[in-house]
């Protein structure tokens, strides 16, 4: 009984527009809505001259976008009459009806009628501008900051997991390095800089040594921390069973340490971004930062919104695919938080 | 099915013998005395029931034995040896089913036979152990998907793979509905008929105690001392019925100072 009650699709709970009856007829009215809205940014940029003395390029293709977009949108909306496929969209369809009134409004008050000072608030379409013109050295940027992320945050985390087990693990191990843990991990990564930056030959390895640091310190201590909760009937089962020390290790501590250790790789990934940033402002002259830092430099506001975004996007992209990878690895445990 | 697993039909249980153990904790700086003088001796395949009051020290008991922990005074033997440390040949189905939470059914009934390198040679022992405990459909099932009765079931399948010489029991089915219960003693029984293992189950149930075993060891509260033993030579399959068991039943109720209980 309560399985075919479940079965019954509730969308009202899950979008915005709960006050219509059937849910094709809901999706076609929530999509029609957001195609409107997108309309109005596509002729609110195109009708409504921009302020003169300003020379906004692209404000003629970011209303043609817009437009096009609009019109994807109403399209998608008549097929999910037909084609349940496309009543997904629903989900997003409030959030897009406010990022289109938002982008209208943004238009107005800066191209249209410059009520924001410039170049602090450049319009939509100076970003787009960036986007389309210095596309290369932003994909530098882009690649050159994943290869340094990539490298400092594996090669911190694998560090950190092993220095993290063998401190759970071993009375030596933890005689040892746990004071050393004590006393150099609470402090800041970028505390290391300076000194990063003469010691290593280069500014490159300067910073991969503070990402992995910044990574290694969390990863450590949660990974021990893990290994130590475990419960000690867990070791008592497997040793009854026959279990070697090799068995308990790997068999037994680690997996039941994998929640704690993604905790550690959660707080790990995020340090190792503002490490990164900072890396690359101060010495390593590449990467999205480095690109941040230039751009204020030339006062280049359009620039560095770019970046930021991208920034954004890369930032939350990487913490999606880390959840995506716990929730695999960890399905058998319940009530996993959603990203 | 562990008989198949014995290849031959001579009794094949290990002996124990615990000779005056004794156990202490420390419990908030103070000496905790569970455990006093405790000789007890089990026969080649015999079966064996401690009954005794919550907290008496029975689990205590059981993980000497099995060797996890190490007595304060006295000494455990088994085949005449002492025993110094957990042997795979001595398994515990424990009090609290602790499965593995991030292993299937399947392969939370597969550890013992991994942890000793046995799994690509006996595998289809798993299966067997499933079906024994009726969990087969619950194969790919993970332990929180488990009813509390399933999750115990599992864990003595767990243990069941391994063909133990001696199988120690703390209240294994403690968690099951009655139905199952009379079913999974009448398994557990034919089990030991088969594979003639030395069995020591924990019970809180003088019933299941009578039912199963040839002997049953009543203890003291705790510091738990050995307070009478009751011997039951009725053939199984055994009658709740059956005066004679009754009169045993009176017996050990008696024993437990519960003349007036039942
Ligand atoms: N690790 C420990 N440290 C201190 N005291 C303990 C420890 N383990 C058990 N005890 C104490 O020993 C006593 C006996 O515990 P035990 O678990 O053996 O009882 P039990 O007879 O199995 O009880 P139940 O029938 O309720 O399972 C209890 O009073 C308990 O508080
Ligand atoms: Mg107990």
């Amino acid at each position: 009984m309560s399985s075919v009650i479940d079965e019954v699709p509730r969308p009202s709970e899950k979008s915005g527009f709960g006050f219509f009856e059937s849910s094709a007829t809901r999706s076609l009215i929530g999509g029609l809505s957001v195609a409107v809205a997108w309309s109005i940014v596509a002729a609110l940029t195109a009708f409504w001259p921009d302020k003169p003395e300003s020379d906004w390029v692209y404000t003629g293709g970011f209303a043609i976008a817009c437009g096009a977009l609009a019109l994807a949108l109403a399209l998608a909306a008549f097929a999910g009459v037909r084609f349940v496929a496309f009543q997904r969209l629903q989900r997003v369809a409030p959030w897009l009806f406010a990022l289109g009134l938002f982008l209208a409004a943004w238009e107005a008050v800066t191209a249209k009628l410059g009520l924001l000072p410039l170049p602090f608030f450049p319009p939509p379409q100076a970003i787009v501008e960036v986007v389309i013109d210095d596309w290369g050295r932003l994909a530098e940027g882009i690649f050159a900051s994943a290869r340094l992320l990539a490298t400092g945050y594996f090669l911190g985390a694998a560090l950190g997991f092993v220095t993290g087990v063998a401190i759970g693990w071993s009375r030596l191990a933890g005689y040892w390095i746990h004071p050393v843990l004590r006393f150099i991990g609470p402090l800041p990564a970028t505390a290391w800089l300076p000194l990063a930056f003469f010691v290593f030959p280069s500014s490159f390895s300067a910073s991969i040594f503070l990402i992995a640091l910044a990574t290694g310190f969390p990863v450590t201590v949660l990974t021990w921390s893990g290994v130590a909760c475990v419960k000690s009937a867990y070791y008592d089962i497997a040793r009854t069973l026959g279990a070697t020390q090799r068995f308990l290790v790997l068999k037994v501590a680690i997996p039941a340490a994998m929640p704690h250790v993604f905790v550690g790789l959660f707080m790990g990934l995020g340090n190792s971004f503002a490490v990164l940033v900072v890396a690359e402002m101060l010495g390593v002259k590449a990467g999205l930062g480095w690109y941040l830092q230039w751009a204020q430099g030339w006062a280049a506001y359009a620039n560095m919104y770019a970046a930021l975004l991208l920034m954004a996007f890369l930032c939350s992209g990487l913490i999606t695919l880390l959840f995506r990878f716990r929730d695999r690895l960890l399905s058998w445990q319940k009530g996993l938080v959603r990203w | 099915m562990v008989a198949a697993m014995a290849g031959d039909h001579s009794v094949r249980g290990s002996t124990l013998t615990l000779r005056e153990v004794s156990h202490r904790f420390n419990f908030e700086g103070q000496p905790l005395p569970v455990l006093d003088r405790i000789s007890l001796q089990v026969g080649r395949g015999e079966f064996v029931a401690i009954l005794g009051p919550s907290g008496c020290g029975k689990s205590t008991l059981l993980r000497l034995v099995a060797g996890l922990d190490t007595p304060t005074a006295g000494a455990l033997l088994t085949e005449g040896r002492e025993i110094e440390a957990p042997d795979p040949s001595r398994v515990v189905v424990f009090q609290d089913p602790t499965l593995y939470p991030w292993r299937t059914v399947w392969s939370n009934v597969a550890l013992g036979l991994e942890a000793r390198g046995l799994l690509r040679t006996h595998r289809e022992r798993i299966e067997d152990a499933l079906r024994l405990v009726g969990l087969t459909g619950f194969a790919n099932a993970y332990p929180h998907q488990l009813s509390g009765g399933m999750a115990q079931r599992a864990a003595l399948a767990r243990a069941l793979v391994n063909d133990p010489t001696l199988l120690i029991l703390d209240e294994p089915l403690g968690q099951l509905d009655s139905l199952t219960r009379i079913a999974m003693q009448t398994e557990l029984v034919s089990l030991w008929q088969r594979s003639s293992f030395t069995a020591l189950l924990v019970t809180h149930d003088v019933e299941e105690a009578l039912l199963l075993a040839g002997r049953v060891i009543v203890l003291s509260d705790r510091p738990a001392r050995i307070k009478a033993e009751v011997v039951n030579s009725q053939p199984y399959p055994r009658h709740r019925g059956n005066p004679h068991f009754v009169k045993l039943r009176r017996e050990v109720f008696e024993h437990l100072g519960l003349e007036d209980a039942w």
